[in-house]
């Protein structure tokens, strides 16, 4: 009976029913509903499999092996912690949104066709934009609507990919899409759109701003919901279907790198964060392009890892913005003081994320660096490096610098509410217990893999590295070179299409007004000179209007009589 | 009516002496594991240049130095006011 449910249903249907609950229980909802579906999800074997037949095609709804069980795991754990986080909300709308965006977001990792897959895809699009409504500002309203257009535009995209493979193939299979020479170049068409989908919503380059644009707008616990699940998704979408795929090592290697210059000047640190996420989504994707097991366990501890630090860190913001109001840097500082609890908490995050030896980020993304360096690509290598040294600059040091200690702003809030705490503190409790037992979360992992992060060198020239990125920030902070924090909007890619793209249609439409204009004008001309003739031939003087004498209708007659009888006569 | 609060106590790392403490003790720490590199405890590294000595404290201090200025003058091109888009 039990196996009849696919995961994540309970969550999409609880969720659905929560909305019936008395205000003061709906957030309960958020602990109680993750916590069935999680032990739903113990209850059922890897391998199991359940297929339907609908028209003729076979769909599998389930699939649990290695792979979606590492993520369903996370997934089940990050709602869990994210319904004790948010304990406090009595917006029904953000309970239901939340259980079913996570219910659905769970459902696409256990999907074993792509048909079920694209149906959860959309439905984790329709209901996550939600939370961002729940955001409650104009700009949240904005920015929802365009966060909307570009994910259901993402779901578009994988639907007519699917169509097409399924006309190539026969099979509606989610399994490797790609070849096994790993080239996009001799991919069908049908695969690429579906790796263009994947794309969009693992925030490629280019295809990366909905990200910042939407979650930063979102309420204190949506956007803690929003950064952990709709990203990963993607990046076990990209894990299954195209591990191994070259062009993934380089799109990877400029994600971890340009997102942190932005990271750097920006302001809003929940905006910062989601820079933060947007670079470290990079490393997850060079670990599926390069592609050997290890490497893809790699990507799937990093995702695992990261759902939890980067997590913590958007809680630890969230308690900021619930308390003070704001998120900005240049308001925040000093707050230490006043939410140690936090901030220390905020501190664990930010380490981890940094990967500080015998914490979780370490002995994850460690297994990525080495083997990117095994494969000899040496300058996406240096690449991955800069980026490593950079998120400790902008998120190891930024994020904690900015709120909790620089100067005192001289706010005095309390401290973040107990639920809140709780959540955070098994979070950095999990960061801490990844990194110092790495071997026992190894066991989770989708393939078998011997590894030993903590050899001597590796240890020191890690806090070689982490060490003077502090010490460059600290010699840039006393020197003044450090820029400010500033209150102000960042232009990215996003202005092509809120600013670009608008004015470009506003010329055009200025354009084809004037063209129209001329063309009317010149239009009506013509048309009052054809009127005025045939009012000049036929109008009550016309000539053709005229009333003739008989003796001129003879004349006329015997005119061109004449005139046809010359023509006969030279003619002939 | 004013604020009946009592005032806060000052914190150790209010006063500006511990701060540079804290800053001592970061450059002491960097001079020491920037000075490991002469010993020969490096191994099974993948490429040549990781066993230059400093190559990694050099990295990490160029590599922030860089980014932080690198995204200073980003700003002169991307900055924009705060209601820009409203």
């Amino acid at each position: 009976m039990i196996d009849l449910l696919p995961p994540g249903a309970i969550l999409i249907l609880g969720g659905l029913l929560a909305a019936l609950l008395p205000s003061r229980l709906k957030p309960w909802a958020g602990v109680v509903l993750p916590v069935l579906g999680f032990v739903h999800l113990l209850a059922l074997d890897k391998g199991f499999v359940q297929t339907l037949v609908i028209f003729g095609h076979q769909l599998t709804p389930v699939r649990v092996d290695g792979l979606s069980l590492v993520f369903g795991y996370v997934f089940f754990i990050a709602a869990i912690l994210g319904g004790i986080y948010g304990l406090h909300v009595r917006d029904g709308i953000q309970v239901v949104a939340a259980q079913t965006y996570v219910g659905s977001a769970i459902g696409a990792i256990f999907a074993g066709d792509l048909i079920t897959l694209f149906i959860y895809w959309e439905l984790t699009a329709v209901t996550s934009v939600f939370l961002i409504w729940a955001g409650g500002s104009e700009r949240a309203a904005r920015a929802g609507m365009r966060y909307l257009i570009i994910q259901v535009g993402s779901g578009v995209v994988l639907l007519a990919g699917v169509i097409l493979h399924v006309v190539d193939t026969r099979s509606l299979d989610f399994v490797k899409l790609i070849g096994d020479d790993g080239r996009l170049a001799t991919a069908s068409v049908g695969v690429v759109l579906v790796f263009l989908a994947f794309g969009i919503k693992c925030a490629f380059p280019l295809l990366h701003n909905w990200l910042q644009d939407a979650y930063p707008e979102s309420t204190v616990t949506g956007t803690v919901y929003l950064s952990i699940f709709t990203t990963k998704l993607a990046v076990y979408a990209l894990a299954r279907g195209f591990p191994g795929t070259g062009v993934l090592i380089v799109i990877g290697a400029i994600m971890t790198a340009f997102p942190i210059f932005f990271a750097v000047i920006e302001n809003d640190l929940r905006r910062v964060l989601t820079y933060s996420l947007n670079n470290q989504l990079g490393f997850m994707v060079v670990g599926v392009g390069i592609g050997t097991q290890m490497a893809l366990n790699g990507a799937a501890a990093y995702a695992f890892a990261n759902i939890i630090f980067e997590g913590l860190l958007f809680m630890a913001m969230g308690a900021v913005l619930l308390r003070t109001g704001t998120c900005l840097g240049s308001e925040l500082g000093g707050l230490y003081k006043s939410m140690p609890w936090t901030a220390g908490l905020c501190i664990v995050g930010a380490a981890s994320i940094s990967a500080i030896p015998f914490l979780s980020g370490f002995v994850t993304k460690s297994l990525i660096l080495d083997e990117t360096a095994a494969a000899h690509h040496v300058v996406i290598w240096l690449m991955l490096l800069f980026a490593s040294a950079g998120v400790f600059h902008h998120s190891g040091i930024k994020i904690p610098y900015f709120a909790f200690f620089a100067h005192d702003s001289g706010k005095r809030v309390k401290e973040a509410p107990a639920h809140m705490l709780v959540a955070m503190a098994i979070m950095a409790v999990m960061c801490v217990g990844i990194g110092v037992f790495p071997q026992v979360f190894y066991q989770v992992l989708p393939y078998p893999m011997e590894y030993e992060p903590y050899t001597t060198t590796h240890v020191i020239t890690q806090y070689q590295l982490l060490l003077f990125s502090a010490l460059a920030f600290t010699f840039l902070q006393l020197t003044g070179l450090y820029p400010p924090e500033l209150r102000s909007t960042n232009l990215d890619f996003d202005w092509t299409y809120r600013r670009l793209l608008p004015a470009a249609v506003r010329v055009t439409a200025r354009v084809g007004r004037r063209v129209a204009d001329v063309l009317s004008v010149a239009a009506g001309a013509v048309m009052n000179r054809s009127y005025a003739l045939v009012h000049l031939l036929h109008g009550p003087e016309g000539v053709f209007a005229r009333t003739w004498t008989t003796g001129a209708i003879a004349f006329w007659a015997v005119v061109v009589l004449g005139v046809s009888m010359l023509m006969y006569f030279f003619g002939g | 009516m004013s604020d009946h609060r009592p005032i806060p106590p000052v914190r150790w790392l209010d006063d500006r002496r511990n701060v540079k403490k804290v800053i001592r003790t970061l450059f002491a720490v960097c001079a020491l594991v920037a000075l490991l590199d002469l010993l020969p405890y490096k191994h099974h590294l993948h490429f040549d240049f990781e066993y230059w000595p400093g190559f990694y404290s050099i990295f990490g201090f160029v590599a922030c130095v860089f980014l932080v200025l690198a995204a200073t003058q980003l700003r002169k091109v991307l900055m924009r006011d705060e209601d820009y888009y409203d």
